[in-house]
């Protein structure tokens, strides 16, 4: 079996993805340590907490330039999923990884539509080969959205916004919402990452 | 707006679910992780678990329960009870918890409610109000309601506190309307309306749950989750029938 890399940067919800991965019957190597990020087959960013000390923490560590030079699989969950971009809005503007083109953005709140995005949402325009099905419900808890762009393999709506839910660039693979919290779903989707 | 949140609510006591009187002399009502799991596979969409002992005692939330929870559930879940700094809202997110849940300590200390939202972000915190419809109409803020001798008049209005807790980085809040707890007859539907319209957060309503429609007209009220307790522990009302319910309702579910 092929190892299975969880960044552990203090974040409360480590150990929510590390036991989701452990359903799938994988025991997952929680580390901060660049060196054995780097080597991981299967690295994983989970995320919550705010953007600039999230990224204050890579820069501090290195980890960002092993994130640059990754072309094996490695999955943004979340806030993670949002650091592969530019810059973010958050903390009055963040510079990011910038492995993708753009700006994360804040929801704008609207009637119905409250901020944060906080629930079950259906996904649309799902691609293949993700392990995700069309009008499937994912768990979302976020304030924040990533810019929509070719890279773009599945969205989510709130309000009349579309955004995107899951990005995809080659190695690269972003997911705003919660797959350790989206049940079933959410194991489908880590399994098909882990196939990759 | 995300699908219809059902969210059963669970008292807990030594890391054991007990019946839902908050009071002393509860009955065990069976092991947290069996309850967790039999709403998981009834389809909730999140759960809530309220450590009623830590929240009457003054005594801080005890995460090994909240580890036990996470281990075997992969829906959201927020606990309550017993969080009245960030050290141990830490416990319980660490532990697997995805919402702390917090209502008197940070009536007694509002800077509480920041305090959380910028350590672990506004998405993770969650803020809870007991509110009582007076007869002249008020809705008054109630605190240390664990206790029914302990409960006392928080001398602020619902609507005004709950502004105050959003723009402290409430990122969503629990409306317990405490005048329809226990009776079901449906939630306070004016009162969601009012605070729902008072605030940019989602809204949980609590307290008054008695049938299926009662859920559906919350959410045609503008709640992104209803909370019982109850009606799901009694099984007069059960996730999978209430879920096809609502679909039928024209409202969007999880299925």
């Amino acid at each position: 079996m092929t190892s299975l890399v969880i960044l552990d940067l203090g974040y409360g919800n480590t150990r929510s993805v590390a036991l989701a991965f452990e359903r799938l019957g994988r025991q997952p190597i929680l580390t901060s340590d660049p060196a054995v990020a780097a080597s991981a087959e299967h690295l994983v960013m989970p995320g919550v907490g705010a953007a600039s000390s999230a990224m204050t923490r890579f820069r501090e560590t290195g980890l960002d330039e092993i994130l640059r030079h990754r072309t094996a699989p490695t999955l943004g969950i979340c806030l993670g999923m949002q650091l592969l971009f530019e810059e973010s809005e958050e903390d009055g503007g963040t510079s990011l990884l910038a492995l993708l083109p753009g700006t994360v953005a804040a929801l704008e709140p609207v009637p119905s539509a409250p901020v944060p995005n906080m629930g079950w949402c259906a996904l649309s325009d799902v691609q293949p080969g993700l392990g995700v099905a069309e009008d499937e419900h994912f768990c979302f808890a976020h304030s924040f959205a990533c810019p929509d762009g070719p890279y773009t393999a599945a969205r989510a709506i709130h309000g009349n916004t579309a955004f995107p839910a899951l990005v995809r660039a080659g190695p690269l693979w972003g997911a705003q919402f919660h797959p350790e919290r989206s049940s079933a779903a959410g194991a489908r989707f880590l399994s098909a990452f882990l196939a990759s | 707006m995300p699908a219809a949140r059902i969210i059963p609510c669970l008292d807990v006591a030594n890391g054991r679910v007990v019946k839902g009187v908050r009071f002393r002399d509860h009955r065990d009502m069976g092991d947290i992780v069996d309850h967790a799991l039999r709403y998981r596979d009834e389809g909730a969409d999140e759960l809530v678990f309220y450590d009623i002992e830590a929240s009457a005692d003054g005594r801080s939330l005890d995460p090994r329960w909240v580890e036990r929870v996470a281990e075997v559930i992969d829906i959201p879940f927020s606990v309550a009870g017993g969080i009245a700094n960030v050290a141990t809202a830490r416990g319980a997110l660490s532990a697997g918890a995805d919402k702390i849940s917090v209502n008197s300590p940070a009536l007694a200390r509002p800077p509480l409610i920041a305090e959380l939202a910028a350590a672990f972000g506004r998405q993770c915190v969650v803020v809870g109000i007991d509110s009582l419809r007076e007869s002249d109409g008020r809705l008054a803020v109630k605190q240390l309601t664990g206790r029914p001798e302990a409960t006392r008049d928080s001398g602020r209005g619902t609507l005004e506190w709950a502004r105050e807790a959003v723009a402290l980085g409430a990122g969503e809040i629990v409306l317990n309307c405490m005048d329809r707890d226990g009776v079901r007859q449906g939630y306070d539907l004016e009162q969601l309306k009012a605070l729902v319209a008072a605030v940019d957060v989602p809204v949980v309503v609590s307290g008054g749950a008695g049938a299926p429609a009662d859920f559906a007209a919350a959410f045609r009220a503008g709640a992104s989750g209803a909370l019982a307790a109850s009606v799901f522990h009694e099984q007069r009302i059960a996730v999978p029938e209430l879920k096809a319910f609502l679909a039928r309702e024209g409202l969007e579910v999880r299925r």
